[in-house]
């Protein structure tokens, strides 16, 4: 179980202003801006969520990871985690979760990744047959058999994140941070470090906690959504829920034979080309059978299909929103 | 803990020699790097027999344990030398999210053994210069050269880590640390009470390089016949409780700025 | 001189590590002075020059070590040629081994340019014996300045040779042995006087008696005259000899990089 609770964090920067006057004077005395972070972000996670933390750049994304896995201290507020405070009791916290930078690796660089894996066996002593165990289950779900004996630096960048995911998941920790898991890497890729994650959350109840900028990882992992903007949590929730708060708006796409069809004072135009017509219409107001009956009573209907916005539209409808 | 060395050590040998050329290159230059300053030594005492009194021979002694000392540190403490880069590349943060001591883990992840260089020349200096001293190597004065090197190095390594702990609150400017590291490396060559009163003060009572190379020495030569000139280089190593101290601070301030 | 006003702006930018270099550039004089002082108390009639004239050699020695060191300051050229971005470099239409030249030059001098004058200034106002003179006068000046310029030449043309045997080793540590070499001869070490003497009368006409070692003196006063005229024509030989060298065995080894497909 996490808990946080009012949270707060402030960094001192430093001005600086271009000009050699004032690069001069920055040499003897620095004037500072005070940034606040966080403000009083409070939120629990349960053990076994998988939750999707979103928000755009500098919004305090990785300030809340950072507090979280125990790297940085905030000015104030409570941070519990399994019963332990992560800066207080970093050796006892550390033990229970594993990080995943995706930008970073902890693999070393020229030696074969099982070598790396095999000192983090003895960095977090881990048991021996828990080790075999963990590692037989990541080499047969990641299919990291034929790249265990190869050197990290000759492993495409799908492959050394699986790696990396591997690396952190050896102790078989508690919790698990995901800070931009899929960044750069190809669709493939992708749909495999999502598929293990999920089977991951699902056989081990390992909590996840993922950051990301890809929406098509949070539609695919995470039921629970935390949005942060400018250090203030604005919104927890479900997905499916704000998706359907938000896509109070419903897009028909027909493909038709015939004369362009008429629309109805409910429906606007999206867009009409030769044989296909989109139109966006309110389902409060028109439902979607009548809708669709609308255009088929005009033309021959050879297709259709109705959707929602996606997640990427809605989130960059709350970020609109919330003007962050 | 030493088994977890043991393995960190064995995988710094076999990353390093994935690149075995670059390893001897980089070996043989330090090698002759160092000889360089040798024979620099040796150019001066051609020409001027003593200084202050003491001969080649005895200075060459206190040449090889400083480089010998300067360059275990470089080796096996070299993680604070490259500190800035642990910080700016977030390797130090991965350090802070695993069950192991922090200055541990700094310590184990990297070793450099190209940097042996000066350790094989300081072997070198110490062969020629150990016969020929004139000294006779009793127990005692075998157990001070000990202590010297090993003291040596911790007082080099207490450098090193009040340079790693300035690089948590900046990393400029950081190059003036380099007159107590590699310069005191450097003028440890001669004895350091040659350059003064003021500096021997200095290196005695602020940054203790003194302690480990110029009092002892003055033991191993007889020109001290107080046991008490044994033990000066474990008095160096109380050095190392302000380091420590220093680190503690910076670490504590890079956990509340995060940079 | 585009090149060389990017290149000088980017060294202005660490301004809080040029005076942290300057201090340590001036306490390292001061303690080499303090050294040679202790060999002149032992022994004042074995000291091979005036002792004003080793201060003065010292300092303008820190003063102009980024012009003066053997040492190569292109990190970023031998990164290109390990990393294969040398290729795009030979698709450019200057000559690969004047822009190395001109480059090479440019991180020097603005190295220089920021740390010369204060090293300088503190050097000429520190109580005796540590003071600095000034030239004994103003031709002997000029020469300095003749002969500064060209060891500059000279260095650079010398580290252009140690990039060259990159391309051999594929190493960064390929040249050291070189380097460390002429750094030694060039006196920056100790001095070429204090050198013994048969081996100092060697080392002077070699190539690396062409670099430091002969500005340095001629400040002071320790070369002068018609040997300070013969060292500087010495120095011009020189720098033909290893330009030559250098763009022939560049054309040579980019052969072979193009051989090898890059």
């Amino acid at each position: 179980m996490i808990r946080l609770s009012n949270i707060n964090k402030t960094f001192r920067v430093a001005k600086r202003k271009s000009g050699f006057g004032n690069a001069v004077k920055a040499l003897f005395s620095r004037e500072y801006e005070k940034i606040r972070a966080l403000q009083d972000v409070s939120f629990t996670i349960n053990d076994g969520e998988m939750v999707g933390y979103i928000g755009p750049n500098g919004a305090g994304k990785s300030t809340t990871i950072k507090i979280m896995c125990g790297i940085l201290t905030p000015d104030s507020g409570e941070c519990d985690i399994n019963g332990s405070n992560p800066w207080k009791q970093r050796l006892r916290h550390v033990r229970d979760i594993g990080v995943v930078f995706g930008q970073r690796s902890q693999l070393w660089w020229d030696v074969p990744v099982i070598d790396s894996f095999d000192l983090i066996r003895d960095i977090y002593k881990i048991d021996e047959n828990l080790y075999r165990r963990n590692l037989d289950e990541m080499i047969a779900l990641l299919d990291l058999s034929e790249i265990l004996k190869t050197p990290t630096r000759s492993l495409s960048l799908g492959q050394r994140m699986r790696c990396e995911i591997a690396a952190s998941l050896l102790h078989s920790p508690k919790i698990l941070f995901l800070d931009e898991p899929t960044i750069g890497l190809d669709a493939v890729s992708k749909i495999a470090v999502r598929g293990f994650i999920k089977k991951i959350n699902a056989e081990h109840k390992t909590t996840v906690i993922l950051t990301t900028h890809d929406m098509q990882d949070i539609e695919a992992l995470t039921e629970r959504i935390l949005l942060i903007g400018k250090g203030r949590i604005l919104l927890d929730g479900s997905l499916t829920e704000l998706l359907k708060r938000s896509s109070a708006n419903k897009i028909l796409v027909v493909d038709y034979n015939g004369n362009v069809p008429s629309l109805n004072e409910h429906m606007s135009l999206v867009e009409q080309k030769d044989g296909q017509i989109s139109v966006t219409f309110d389902p409060v107001e028109l439902s979607v059978s009548n809708a669709i009956a609308h255009i088929s009573a005009q033309v021959e209907v050879l297709d259709v299909s109705v959707s929602g916005i996606s997640a990427e539209q809605m989130v960059a409808a709350l970020y609109e929103e919330y003007r962050i | 803990m030493v088994r977890l060395y043991l393995k960190y050590f064995a995988i710094n040998i076999k990353s390093q020699m994935q690149y075995k050329t670059a390893f001897f290159l980089h070996l043989f230059g330090r090698i002759m790097l160092s000889f360089a300053t040798v024979a620099g030594v040796w150019f001066m005492f051609l020409r001027f027999n003593r200084v202050e009194g003491f001969t080649l021979n005895q200075v060459l002694l206190c040449t090889a344990v400083t480089m010998m000392s300067y360059s275990i540190t470089e080796v096996f403490a070299r993680g604070f030398d490259i500190f800035p880069r642990l910080l700016g590349n977030g390797e130090f943060d991965r350090y802070l999210v695993r069950p192991r001591g922090v200055i541990y883990q700094v310590i184990a992840t990297h070793m450099e053994f190209g940097r042996l260089g000066v350790f094989i020349q300081a072997v070198i200096v110490f062969c020629y210069a150990i016969p020929n001293s004139g000294i006779v190597w009793s127990p005692d004065k075998i157990l001070t050269l000990f202590l010297m090197i090993i003291c040596g190095a911790a007082v080099f390594s207490g450098l090193y880590i009040i340079f790693a702990s300035f690089s948590f609150f900046t990393v400029e400017g950081l190059e003036f640390m380099n007159i107590l590291t590699h310069g005191g490396k450097e003028f440890g060559r001669y004895p350091y009470a040659i350059y003064g009163e003021g500096i021997l003060k200095f290196l005695t009572f602020i940054i203790p390089l003194a302690l480990f190379q110029y009092y002892p020495l003055l033991y191993l030569i007889e020109r001290e016949s107080s046991p008490l000139y044994i033990l000066t280089p474990l008095l160096s190593m109380f050095f190392l409780v302000p380091c420590y101290v220093f680190w503690k601070i910076g670490l504590r301030h890079y956990k509340s700025t995060g940079s | 001189m585009a090149l060389f006003r990017i290149r000088f702006s980017a060294g202005l930018q660490y301004r809080a590590a040029a005076i942290a270099g300057i201090s340590t550039q001036f306490a390292w004089g001061f303690m080499e002075i303090l050294a040679f002082m202790a060999f002149y108390r032992s022994n004042p009639a074995a000291f091979p020059m005036e002792f004003s004239h080793l201060v003065s050699y010292i300092w303008v020695q820190q003063a102009f070590l980024a012009l003066i060191m053997p040492w190569g300051v292109g990190g970023k050229v031998v990164e290109t040629i390990v990393n294969g971005n040398i290729s795009y470099e030979l698709a450019r239409p200057m000559s690969l081994y004047n822009r190395w030249f001109f480059e090479t030059i440019a991180d020097r001098v603005s190295r220089f340019i920021l740390r010369c004058a204060p090293i300088l200034i503190v050097a000429l106002v520190v109580p005796e014996p540590f003071r600095m003179t000034l030239p004994p006068s103003l031709p002997q000046l000029g020469m300095f300045a003749a002969a500064i310029l060209l060891t500059l030449c000279v260095v650079t043309a010398f580290c252009i040779l140690d990039y060259i045997s990159v391309f051999y080793t594929m190493s960064r540590f390929s040249g050291t042995i070189f380097v460390i070499t002429a750094d030694f001869f060039a006196g920056g070490y100790i001095p070429l006087p204090f050198f013994p003497e048969p081996l100092r009368k060697v080392v002077e006409l070699s190539p690396f008696g062409a670099m430091q070692n002969l500005p340095l003196r001629i400040y002071s006063g320790d070369i002068a005259g018609m040997h300070a005229v013969r060292g500087i024509a010495l120095q011009i030989f020189w720098l033909a000899v290893m330009v030559i060298i250098g763009k022939m065995l560049m054309k040579y080894s980019l052969k072979r990089v193009v051989a090898q497909g890059g």
